[in-house]
Parts: C-alpha cells; sequence; structure tokens
C-alpha cells in the first residue's frame, strides 16, 4: 500500500524558528525536548566512552585520578538529570499522552514551554559547572566532600535545582490533562496504560522533586552561607543529606523507569496483537510502584552510619517494591503467550527490555539484603545494578517508543534492516559491557576509581569492548532516524497496526491533534473486537 | 460539541468549556500547593531532627524570640487570609469595589507582617542570634544554638518570600480587578491567588507555636 | 455542564467572619497555652491548636469541605507523604544509640565557631561545657 504526507500537518503549519520557539503545541515542544535530551545523551556517551577508555589499563592513558572523579560525576549528573529524568516523560508523554487520551494540548501549554526553557536554562548552568571547574562529587553530591571540594558545585547543584523545577512543571502538567482533558467517555479504565504509567511518574514528580530543591538549596546555603546543619563540626549531620538525597532520588529511580514499563506495555500489546493481559493489574502496580518507591530510600545508606533500627526497616520494606514491578513482568509474558507475535524493531527493544530489566530487579534485591549490601556497596556490583535498570530498562524503552512513535511523529519509516542490527548491537554490546561488572563488583571492585588491581584486566577490557559495540550501536540509530526524517517512505497513519488514539490520526498529526471533539470508538487493546487498517479510522469487526 | 454559544475570550482552544478550564487551573494550583507543602517539609523535617536531639538549647533558645512579635504576626495574617477570602466572595457576587477594597487589604496586611519581620530580624543581627558560623551571641545554654537560629531564618524567610510573592501577585490581581478582567463568571486568578495565600497562612499558623511558644 | 452556581458554592459572611474570630480565639488559647507549663505536653497542646487552625482554614477558607473530594486528597497526601519523610528519617535519627550509645548524640557537643581560635579550646559557656563532660563521662561508664 502507498502512503502519502497530509499536505498540512503540525510541522509545516507554521514556519520560521520563531513558530518552533514560541510554539505552545505539545507536539513541538516534545521535539524541542528530544533535541536537547538527545543532545545530553551524546554527551553522557561521550563521557561514558572516556571512561571505559580510561579503564583499559590500570595505568594512566587519558586522565589522571582528578580527571576520572570529574569524568565520572559529569556522566552521571548529565546521564540522570539532563536525560534520564526528563526523556520519556517529557519527549514521548508530551508528545503521544494527549493524543492517546484524545486531548488537543495538555492543560498548561505555557506551563509546559516555560518547562522546556527552565530546563535550557539548567541545560546552561551545567555547561557552565563543565567549563568552569567542573565537579567532582559524583551525581549524589555527598557531603561533607560536596561542601568542601573546589570544584564548581553552586553552578551544578543551581542546574539540577533549576531542572527539578522543569520537572514538577511536567508532572504538575500532565496530572491535571489526564484528570480533566480525557476524551469524552473515556474513563480511567480505558486509558492507555502508557497513560497510567505516565500518571504515575507524574505523581512522583510532584511529590520528591520539591524536597531535592530544598535540600539542594540547603546544600548551597552549607557551603556559601555556612549554615551548619550538615557539618558534623557545627553539630550537624551529613546521614541527613543522604535522607533528604535519597528520599528524592529512589522515588527518582522510579521517574526514571515507570515511564519505561508505560512503553513496554503498548509495544507489547500491539506485536502481540493480543488483548494485554491483567490491564487493570499493570495499571495499578504503576501507582504501587509509586508508592512503595517512597518507603525505601534508606536502603542507599546501609553503610552510611543510620541506626540498624532504620536499615532493617529499609531492607525489608526493599523486598516489597520487588513486586509490582514482578507482577508486570509476568503479565506482560501472559500478554504475549500465544499472541501472535511479530518481531518488528520496536518489539525487539521490548523484548531486550524484559531480559535486561530482570536481572537488573533482581540484582536490586540482592541489593537490598542488607546483610548483602554490607559487602556489595559500593562496588562494580552496584554499578551494573543500576545500569541493567537504568539503560537495560529505560534506555531500551525510550528507543523502543522512539522506534514505534517515529513514524507518527515524522510521518516516516526508518530503515527496518538497519534497525534490527542496532538492536543486536546494542544488546550484545550492553551484556558484554556490564556482566563482567556484577562477577568483578562480587571479587571487590570498588566503583568510582580511575584504576584497578592487575587481577581485573582481563574483564575491565572486556567491558571496555562492549562500550565500544554500544557506541557503534548508538551511532548507527542516529544515523538511519535522522536519515528517516527526511527521505524514509511515508508510513500512513498506523503502520504497526496499534488500536490507541494516537494512531486514529494522520501520521504527522494536525495542529491541533484532532478535528472536532474526539470520539472514542473501542477500548486501546480491543484485538478480541476490531482489526485496525493501515488507515484512517477503518477496521474490521471480528 | 453541539454548543453554539460563543467561546468566551478568557476560553483556551483546548478545553471545551469555561467550566473544565476552571477545574483544571484548580486541580493545577491545589498541586502546586502540594509542591509546596513538601519544599517546607523538607525544613519541617530538619526542625523536628535537631529538635529531638537538642530539646533543652530548643527551649532555651526560643524565649530569645519576641511573642508578641509573633503573636502579632499570626494575627495579622489571619485577618488577611479573611480579607482574601472575602475578596473572592465580593467577586462571587459581582462586586468589583469591595474586591479591590478587599485585596489592597490583604497587601497592607502582608507589608505589614513584613515590616514587623523585618524589626524581628535586624534585631536578631545585631545581637548576633544568626545562623551557623555567623552566629556570635553568648548567653544560650544548650548544645549549638546556632542550630536553632538555622532552623529560625531558613523557615521563616522561606515562608517571607513567599509573602512577598503574594504581595506581587495581589498587586497584579488589584490592577487586573481595577481594569475589568474579572467578572463573577470568571475570576480563576483570584480564587487561585487565594488558595496560595491561605496556604502561607497555614504554614505560618505552624510556625508560630513551633518557634515562638514551644521551641 | 454541572451547574455553575453550585460550583462556585457563595458562603455566607457570617461563617467567614466566625471563623475568622474562631482563628483569632485559638490563637488567643495557644499564646496563653504557652506562659503556663505542662511538660511534655506543651508540644500536644500546641501542635494540637495549630492543627485545628489549619483544619478551618482548609475547609473553609480554602473551600475544601464544599469543593470536589479530589482537592481534599490531594492536600491530605501531601500531608501523608511528608509524614513518611519526617518519621521514617527519624527512625534513623533517633535511634543511632541502639548498638552504640556515643553515636546517639550530636558528633560535637560544642561546635567548632564556639573555640577561640588560639587554645582551640571552648570558649565562654561553662554550663555547656560541664554537660559536656558529663556526657563524655557518661559514655564511657555504658561502654563497659
Ligand atoms: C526491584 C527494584 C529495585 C531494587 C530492590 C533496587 C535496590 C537497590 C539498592 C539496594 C541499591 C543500593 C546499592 C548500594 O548502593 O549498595 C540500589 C542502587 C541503585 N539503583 Fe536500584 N533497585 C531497584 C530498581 C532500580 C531502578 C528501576 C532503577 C533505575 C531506573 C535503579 C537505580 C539505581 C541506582 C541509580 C542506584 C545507585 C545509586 C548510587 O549512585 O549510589 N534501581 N538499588
Ligand atoms: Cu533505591
Amino acid at each position: 500500500m502507498e502512503h502519502t504526507i497530509p499536505e498540512k500537518h503540525y510541522l509545516n503549519e507554521a514556519t520560521g524558528w520563531k513558530s518552533w520557539l514560541m510554539t505552545l503545541d505539545h507536539k513541538r515542544i516534545g521535539i524541542l525536548y528530544m533535541i536537547m535530551v538527545m543532545f545530553s545523551f551524546f554527551l553522557g556517551g561521550v563521557f561514558a566512552l572516556l571512561l571505559r577508555w580510561e579503564l583499559i589499563s590500570p595505568d594512566k592513558i587519558l586522565m589522571g585520578p582528578e580527571m576520572y572523579n570529574q569524568a565520572f560525576s559529569l556522566h552521571g549528573i548529565i546521564m540522570i538529570f539532563l536525560f534520564i529524568i526528563p526523556s520519556i516523560p517529557a519527549i514521548l508523554g508530551n508528545f503521544v499522552m494527549p493524543l492517546m487520551i484524545g486531548a488537543k494540548d495538555v492543560a498548561f501549554p505555557r506551563l509546559n514551554l516555560a518547562s522546556w526553557y527552565i530546563y535550557v536554562i539548567g541545560f546552561c548552568f551545567a555547561v557552565y559547572a563543565l567549563f568552569t571547574g567542573g565537579i567532582d562529587t559524583g551525581w549524589t553530591f555527598y557531603t561533607p566532600y560536596s561542601s568542601e571540594t573546589t570544584t564548581a558545585v553552586i553552578p551544578i547543584l543551581t542546574a539540577a535545582f533549576v531542572l527539578g523545577f522543569s520537572s514538577i512543571f511536567t508532572g504538575l502538567n500532565f496530572i491535571v490533562t489526564i484528570h480533566k482533558l480525557r476524551a469524552p467517555g473515556m474513563t480511567w479504565f480505558q486509558l492507555p496504560l502508557f497513560v497510567w504509567a505516565i500518571y504515575a511518574t507524574a505523581l512522583i514528580q510532584v511529590l520528591a522533586t520539591p524536597v531535592l530543591g530544598i535540600t539542594l538549596a540547603l546544600l548551597m546555603l552549607e557551603r556559601v552561607v555556612g549554615i551548619g546543619i550538615f557539618d558534623p563540626a557545627m553539630g550537624g549531620d551529613p546521614v541527613l543529606f543522604q535522607h533528604f538525597f535519597w528520599f528524592y532520588s529512589h522515588p527518582a529511580v522510579y521517574i526514571m523507569i515507570l515511564p519505561g514499563m508505560g512503553i513496554i506495555s503498548e509495544l507489547i500489546a500491539t506485536f502481540s496483537h493480543r488483548r494485554i493481559f491483567g490491564y487493570k493489574f499493570i495499571a495499578f502496580s504503576s501507582l504501587g510502584i509509586a508508592f512503595t518507591g517512597f518507603l525505601v530510600w534508606g536502603h542507599h545508606m546501609f553503610v552510611s552510619g543510620q541506626s540498624d533500627f532504620a536499615a532493617v526497616i529499609f531492607s525489608f520494606l526493599t523486598f516489597f517494591v520487588g513486586i509490582p514491578s514482578g507482577i508486570k513482568i509476568l503479565n506482560w509474558m501472559a500478554t504475549m503467550y500465544k499472541g501472535s507475535i511479530s518481531l518488528d524493531t520496536p518489539m525487539l527493544w521490548a523484548l531486550s527490555f524484559l531480559i535486561l530489566f530482570s536481572i537488573g530487579g533482581f540484582t536490586g534485591i540482592i541489593l537490598g539484603t542488607l546483610s548483602i549490601d554490607v559487602h556489595l556497596h559500593d562496588t562494580y556490583f552496584v554499578v551494573s545494578h543500576f545500569h541493567y535498570v537504568m539503560v537495560g530498562g529505560t534506555v531500551m524503552a525510550i528507543f523502543g517508543g522512539l522506534h514505534y512513535w517515529w513514524p507518527k511523529i515524522w510521518g516516516r519509516m526508518y530503515n527496518e534492516t538497519l534497525a534490527r542490527i542496532a538492536v543486536v548491537l546494542i544488546f550484545v554490546g550492553f551484556n558484554v559491557t556490564f556482566f563482567v561488572q556484577f562477577i568483578m563488583g562480587t571479587q571487590g571492585m570498588p566503583r568510582r576509581y580511575a584504576t584497578y588491581l592487575p587481577q581485573f584486566q582481563g574483564m575491565h577490557g572486556f567491558s571496555s569492548i562492549g562500550a565500544l559495540i554500544m557506541g557503534v550501536g548508538f551511532l548507527l540509530i542516529a544515523i538511519y532516524l535522522i536519515h528517516a526524517i527526511f527521505k524514509g517512505k511515508p508510513s500512513g497513519p498506523n503502520p504497526w497496526k496499534a488500536l490507541t488514539m494516537e494512531w486514529e490520526t494522520p501520521s504527522p498529526p494536525r495542529a491541533g491533534n484532532f478535528e472536532g471533539a474526539q470520539r472514542l470508538t473501542h477500548g486501546p487493546y480491543d484485538y478480541d473486537k476490531v482489526v485496525p487498517e493501515n488507515a484512517l479510522k477503518q477496521y474490521k469487526t471480528l | 460539541m453541539s454548543q453554539t454559544t460563543a467561546r468566551p475570550a478568557h476560553l483556551q482552544h483546548h478545553f471545551t468549556d469555561v467550566h473544565q478550564q476552571a477545574e483544571s487551573a484548580k486541580l493545577g494550583i491545589w498541586i502546586f500547593l502540594l509542591t509546596e507543602v513538601l519544599l517546607f517539609g523538607g525544613l519541617f523535617c530538619f526542625y523536628a531532627i535537631y529538635r529531638s536531639w537538642n530539646p533543652d538549647m530548643f527551649h532555651n533558645a526560643h524565649a530569645f524570640l519576641n511573642v508578641w512579635m509573633g503573636a502579632t504576626n499570626t494575627v495579622v495574617l489571619i485577618v488577611s487570609s479573611l480579607t482574601m477570602a472575602l475578596a473572592i466572595r465580593s467577586m462571587q457576587l459581582g462586586r468589583r469595589k469591595h474586591t479591590i477594597v478587599f485585596l489592597a487589604g490583604t497587601v497592607l496586611l502582608a507589608c505589614v507582617f513584613m515590616v514587623i519581620k523585618y524589626f524581628e530580624y535586624s534585631h536578631k543581627i545585631h545581637l548576633g542570634q544568626l545562623p551557623g558560623k555567623w552566629y556570635f551571641f553568648e548567653g544560650i545554654a544548650g548544645t549549638n544554638p546556632h542550630i536553632f537560629f538555622s532552623a529560625y531564618f531558613l523557615m521563616t524567610g522561606l515562608h517571607g518570600f513567599h509573602v512577598l510573592g503574594g504581595i506581587a501577585v495581589i498587586t497584579w490581581l488589584i490592577i487586573k480587578t481595577a481594569r475589568g478582567s474579572f467578572s463573577p463568571e470568571y475570576y480563576t486568578p483570584i480564587e487561585m491567588t487565594g488558595l496560595y495565600w491561605h496556604l502561607v497562612d497555614l504554614i505560618w499558623i505552624f510556625l508560630f507555636p513551633l518557634f515562638y511558644l514551644i521551641g | 455542564m454541572k451547574d455553575d452556581a453550585a460550583q462556585r458554592h457563595i458562603l455566607p459572611l457570617n461563617l467567614y467572619l466566625a471563623v475568622g474570630s474562631g482563628l483569632l480565639v485559638l490563637t488567643v488559647i495557644t499564646v496563653a497555652a504557652a506562659q503556663m507549663d505542662f511538660g511534655q505536653m506543651n508540644l500536644l497542646i500546641a501542635m494540637g491548636i495549630a492543627v485545628v487552625k489549619a483544619t478551618l482554614v482548609a475547609m473553609f477558607f480554602m473551600h475544601l469541605k464544599y469543593d470536589n473530594r479530589i482537592y481534599m486528597l490531594v492536600f491530605v497526601g501531601s500531608l501523608l507523604f511528608l509524614g513518611v519523610f519526617i518519621i521514617f528519617t527519624m527512625f534513623d535519627t533517633l535511634r543511632r544509640g541502639d548498638i552504640y550509645e556515643e553515636i546517639s548524640e550530636p558528633y560535637l557537643k560544642e561546635a567548632v565557631i564556639y573555640r577561640t581560635a588560639e587554645t582551640g579550646t571552648a570558649s565562654s559557656h561553662a554550663a555547656a561545657d560541664s554537660s559536656h563532660t558529663a556526657a563524655e563521662a557518661e559514655t564511657e561508664t555504658t561502654d563497659h
């Protein structure tokens, strides 16, 4: 079937750079975010490659220990605050969520644009810090080191502080949008699961991020004014900083993973061509994760000197966080079971997610075990755990989502062969990089060191090779995705024959999303009732 | 939608009706208030922990705050909250002049609050009852009294910033009201600001006893 | 569409005035109560009154009593999570001494800012100083 690009759509409806920088259209704001966030991903990736390069040998190759501290700090800060936290909500959430619920825009378009500008300001502060002394505290900014080191702590704290506001604005906007702007007749249980995930994420964003704000503000005051609340020499308590920090940052890991899980729910349903199994379980487990995520932050502090009483409670509760994630995994598998699965590129990303995230989650439970974590804390085991959840989970989901919605966003399809090669490269490269790190960790290789004992030479070298493979994979993706924007074959409105509402618009969608008010004709996963065609509003009823 | 009534000027394109728009704004402001609660919450947590560690010092230090100034400020803020509520009520009834008077009253009271705060602060700065390493007052027994003043200045300071923000926004509302931007059909900005202002009052309702009464 | 007037729930003037006066009366009570010493109860009384006042403000001035329940949920939810934050942190800070007596207390009894630069010893506060040594002695005895 041949498709054409509609004559008028949101990309060409207004032209000129001003029409982009002043836009209130959620789709364009999603693209503005995409540019910035993906550029940050690139920057963070460069630092990652530098780190792995340095670690090819225990001797100095590129940088000494001080430089190495700077490199891993910047890698972490960029990846966490500039890339992974805003990534899915701000790019795909912005673009697809209103379409999915049949809304013409988010509830507060100006706030939406403001959040992007605030993000850009935060980005500038981070870059400023990079060029004025760098930062060597790690992304966790632990005191007392962070109140004493001479690097550019204040600019980077300002950056994280400002980025927090951007995140809050996005979250606030999405909660209101999902509550108030659903298409007439669309009930909560007719929402696509991606929307549920974005909703749960937004709840965490508004509940946890303000605490990050006040924490960073206190740290700045501690450093600049000397209020002494984290300084043991003044009767303060540095462990308190860790409580404040992790009260945000543990829930924040769910800001990172929940939207990814939402994408996976969509991908698995679409490519198994089957009604999703356990819809309500998946929906409520998102809320469950959002809630339990607030009760376990102390598992990052088992060896920090918190009371044993607190450590035991936090360890105990940590075991419960695994349950909602487990529920999701089982329901996804049950959906695939006896489905007619097509292995298009997005589905390959989803399958990678399932495997890698499961490993990441299980090792999380291992780390949550108090007595074991005493040995594994601050080793490469932790590094590997969080890369399996953040890269193996979230990044796989982001790219799955980008490949899934790329034809919707641009109206054009990428090269499927190259795309499959890229998935394989990344999957293999990822495991080569990180699996050996579990082993090194259990053997006592500590994290955040520029050098290591000779016995780790083989595994570190192996790991660095994996990083290179991944780097090539991501480069390949960048090339064919950008190529597709201009030269790809027109995809038609619904190339995957999915049933959620964003596919009922032309690709690319028109500026106001829908003509008139959107009507609900079927549920998001009614694959047992209707068969969608790759054309607008055409269904065969079964 | 079959409605053929003209869309009012203040209705944005992506809402179906005024009602939906107003409800969205309200939910939005409530979530904003939630973030405010957690922002202040960090400081309340800070207060609770150091107080539990140094109960005697907190008790000794609180005696150096002026209860009467604090109580006056409490009264001032409560009355300002009342005038704010009445400003909204007047607009609901379409009495624009009353709204302006009540809003102006709110701003005035907020300024009184800040002036009293100014006198309190300058007295403390003068005596050296200051946060952290700036502390040089002698005469409060107990461990590390500077921590009490860290908490005091941080919490009342952040609250003070919120009062200043309130003054700015309410002044803007007065101008808008005078220009006739609001009506009984559309007064969402006043209502939103009202909710914000009540939260500022509400936080002070806790700050007052925690610092001035029991320490 | 729901009725706009019902949405707006215009409350009677007297109600506002009554709530306002109630708040002022409670302020007087709490100040008066603070002049007396109820020992452990001081905190409870002051906080109890503050909670009542806060409830009045939230219910009537902020219209929570009349509005959609969702706003109540948002507000109460924020307090709930704040509660989790404070209580769980205190699981740590209040029980540091469970095993090691000496870390149940602030690390330093006297901040460095109270030490004179030349001698490096604690300055004037005699009272604070004696409590310092007393605490140290106590730690030593419990250590055995
Ligand atoms: C099954 C759920 C999970 C459990 C039980 C869990 C448990 C843990 C534990 C106990 C640690 C602390 C290890 C240590 O420092 O000694 C940890 C670290 C970490 N986890 Fe997880 N985790 C889970 C899921 C996730 C997810 C979904 C993410 C992110 C998407 C994540 C990101 C991280 C990060 C970034 C760290 C390291 C923080 C640092 O820099 O110190 N975790 N996890
Ligand atoms: Cu965690």
